[in-house]
């Protein structure tokens, strides 16, 4: 286990020592430090103190933990690897991700897994503990978002104009009150035994690392979302 | 028939007489207009299908076949054109928003036709590219703005990463999906042999292409397609799309019909769903936000890659271009409004975005007056249409050129203009594979090559005529330029002088 102390130092540096360091590292005091671990595949990164906007983007394999919240454009085109954060993360976090995890133990700002793909065995997920901001799953073409509203006192789950233009994947809500309204291009239902399992399974490693009941948590009314159409334009021109 | 009948705009003329009903017109036409009537022993034609593509033209083994525009028009009106009135029936019949390809093709000044350049007599000698040296070679990055030293006073030599040229020109970005295998493939060896750069354009960059890193440029839009490691680190630059010449503040998307086999999975997608790219990136709002794109992409390529910041020429392209100076770029590409597209709205397509011969004086203006120049090279394109625009951009302040619509015409592009119907019958927009195979790599790079190889030798012409043996001296050269027919305003800013002044 290597150990860097990153106060002070800046994000090229900080990279170069992940860089050089084999394994597992521990970053000790980050504060808003940008770009940690971009691109990397081989490493394990814990990171304490809040790690700055875009942590882990192009993450191609890397697992990474924070203590704390972290900030935006968390795991931007993230394409494998798992990030996992025990507080509340930024705006756009897993924009544009292709593969791997990202749990948030807390709650998550604007835009959280917009444009998300799916592609062949690459299938991501994005699972908020707590609530989500606007645009939750804008654009979204694959993999699944989670929101679980865990400790939010009766609070809306999503906010305003979630699924805006999604036209793939899926998104479960553990509820069965939409309190906002969904676009007309996509279906909200009641999850299915199916449906069910399948979150169980993703739940099930959730839980694990956040020393959570998977029961307690499963144990609520889940809605499921789903686009009508991946070709959400095709009627929208006319050749000239 | 009735209210929603359009005669055709083009119509086919066969010269009875020449034809021989060999029916090799019908097998070429994607359109399906030519067809063989067994009964009367004649070849038809359904011109209500024809865009003009002219491949049958070019096909037809007696020359019996020629192409007219249909001079059956409405009433002549001045006002109101018949591409006008044409267009108001589509829409009313459809309810759709007209799409169209390539670039705008309307009556609007092409500065470069205006301006006129310079050449040695009697003062000055000038130089016969024959004989005497001269250099097209240019790089694109970062230049230092002073000589550093160590402490024992050796010359500090490391540089910013560079985009070495052999001319300066580069084939402008075309995603996979918009043109064909053949297409890519032609392209990515035209540039390896020249010591150019193509580009992927927002589609990923195919397996079979990782060969020609060295000579590509990959780019990364809001959509991000294909975009992984491997891919930022296959090419020898990165380029960020934030806008294009045919479409500025637009996304684009390609119709789930086209995300097939390779497309699909050079595009990290399934097959059959849309690719949809954003208009915005939606993690861009500002200056500061752009800057944190080009600095993950640094960090995720260590450095090592030169970061291209792609802009549409629009309003203030100036202040925006010195903000992406500012923001880390390496190089900014501006795209002009006469680009090309695969696809885009007619109206964005002719009415949104300005000439790139203005934005470009404007820029490189900007960024002298500001003392950033050097900080950043300058790309541009926008219908960059022969080695004499090449010539003009680069004595208005432009490092190299973006080239397209002038590679696909070298490939046989006709402009027909309907790229987004995916039916191109020369085998370049289309993703249908007999007729991708029309188009021959090996023949198609050898084109590329030999277009630019002339283009080569016209600048070097030029340049030698001006006495200017390098195109490192003529970039920003403006006292070799001059205007013709153009108001004060427009030679303010261009900030070159009148002819005859």
């Amino acid at each position: 286990m290597t150990v860097i102390d990153v106060s002070g130092l800046d994000h090229k540096t900080i990279n170069e020592s992940l860089r050089r360091a084999d394994g597992e590292c521990a970053l000790l005091h980050c504060c808003g430090q940008r770009f940690i671990a971009a691109g990397m595949s081989d490493k394990k990164i814990t990171i304490e103190g809040i790690p700055g906007n875009a942590l882990g983007a192009y993450l191609n394999g890397a697992s990474i933990v924070v203590n704390s919240n972290a900030q935006d454009q968390t795991g931007d085109t993230m394409n494998e690897g798992a990030i996992v954060i025990h507080g509340d993360v930024g705006d756009a976090a897993g924009y544009a991700m292709r593969g791997g995890r990202i749990f948030i133990r807390g709650n998550a700002g604007y835009r959280a897994g917009i444009h998300m793909k799916a592609y062949g065995a690459k299938s991501p997920a994005v699972v908020i503990g707590g609530r989500a901001g606007s645009f939750l799953g804008e654009y979204q073409a694959g993999g699944v978002i989670v929101v679980l509203g865990l400790d939010s006192d009766g609070q809306t789950l999503v906010g305003d104009f979630p699924c805006t233009g999604m036209h793939g994947g899926k998104m479960y809500l553990r509820t069965d009150r939409l309190t906002v309204p969904f676009p007309s291009q996509v279906t909200a239902r009641p999850a299915s035994e199916e449906d069910l399992a399948e979150l169980r399974t993703l739940l099930a490693d959730y839980c694990d690392q956040f020393g959570l009941a998977l029961d307690e948590v499963m144990n609520a009314p889940f809605t499921v979302v789903t686009p009508d159409s991946q070709n959400p334009y095709r009627r929208m021109y006319v050749a000239n | 028939m009735g209210v929603d009948f359009l005669y055709p705009e083009f119509e086919v003329v066969r010269n009875a007489s020449r034809c021989t009903n060999c029916r090799l017109c019908e097998r070429q036409c994607a359109n399906e207009v030519h067809s063989f009537d067994g009964e009367s022993g004649v070849m038809l034609a359904d011109d209500s299908k024809c865009v003009n593509c002219q491949r049958c033209v070019a096909f037809c083994p007696t020359r019996a076949l020629k192409i007219v525009e249909s001079d059956c028009k409405f009433r002549s009106n001045a006002n109101w054109s018949d591409q006008t009135i044409r267009e108001i029936y589509k829409q009313a019949n459809s309810g759709g928003v007209l799409l169209s390809s390539m670039g705008n093709p309307n009556r609007l000044p092409v500065y470069w036709d205006r301006i006129l350049v310079n050449a040695s007599q009697v003062t000055n000698p000038s130089i016969d590219p024959l004989r005497e040296p001269m250099e097209t070679r240019v790089f694109l990055g970062k230049k230092p703005a002073r000589i550093k030293r160590d402490a024992q006073g050796r010359l500090d030599v490391r540089l910013e990463p560079q985009i070495e040229l052999a001319v300066p020109i580069m084939f402008s970005a075309m995603s996979y999906g918009s043109i064909s295998y053949n297409a890519h493939e032609s392209l990515a060896r035209a540039a390896t042999e020249l010591g150019i750069m193509y580009n992927t354009g927002e589609g990923g960059l195919h397996e079979d292409f990782y060969k020609y890193g060295p000579n590509t440029v990959v780019q990364v839009a809001s959509g991000r397609f294909g975009v992984h490691e491997r891919f930022l680190l296959a090419g020898a630059a990165i380029e960020i799309k934030m806008g294009q010449g045919a479409k500025p503040g637009i996304g684009g998307h390609l119709p789930g019909a086209k995300i097939v086999g390779d497309v699909s999975r050079t595009r990290m997608i399934p097959e059959g769903t849309d690719a949809i790219s954003p208009a915005p990136h939606h993690d861009i709002y500002s200056i500061e936000d752009l800057r944190q794109l080009i600095f993950s992409l640094k960090e995720a390529t260590e450095y090592q890659k030169p970061i291209i910041v792609k802009v549409a020429a629009v309003h203030n392209i100036a202040a925006i271009a010195s903000g992406i100076a500012r923001a880390g770029a390496d190089v900014i590409a501006i795209d002009g409004f006469r680009g090309g597209t695969g696809a885009a709205p007619t109206r964005i397509r002719d009415n949104v975005g300005i000439p790139v011969e203005l934005a470009l004086a404007a820029v490189d203006r900007r960024l002298r007056d500001e003392g950033i120049r050097n900080n950043v090279s300058l790309v541009v394109g926008g219908s960059i249409r022969s080695a004499a625009d090449v010539v003009k951009a680069i004595a208005l302040g432009a490092d190299a050129c973006y080239v397209a619509t002038a590679a696909l015409v070298a490939l046989g592009c006709r402009l027909c203009r309907t790229c987004q119907s995916g039916k191109c019958n020369w085998g370049i927009a289309t993703q249908r594979p007999e007729l991708v195979k029309r188009l021959d790599p090996e023949l198609g790079s050898r084109r590329l090559v030999n277009l630019v190889s002339a283009w080569r030798h016209e600048l070097m012409e030029m340049m030698g005529g001006m006495g200017i043996n390098s195109v490192e001296a003529l970039r920003g050269n403006r006292l070799m330029l001059r205007g013709v027919g153009m108001t004060e305003k427009e030679l303010q800013i261009l900030g070159i002088a009148h002819a005859g002044e």
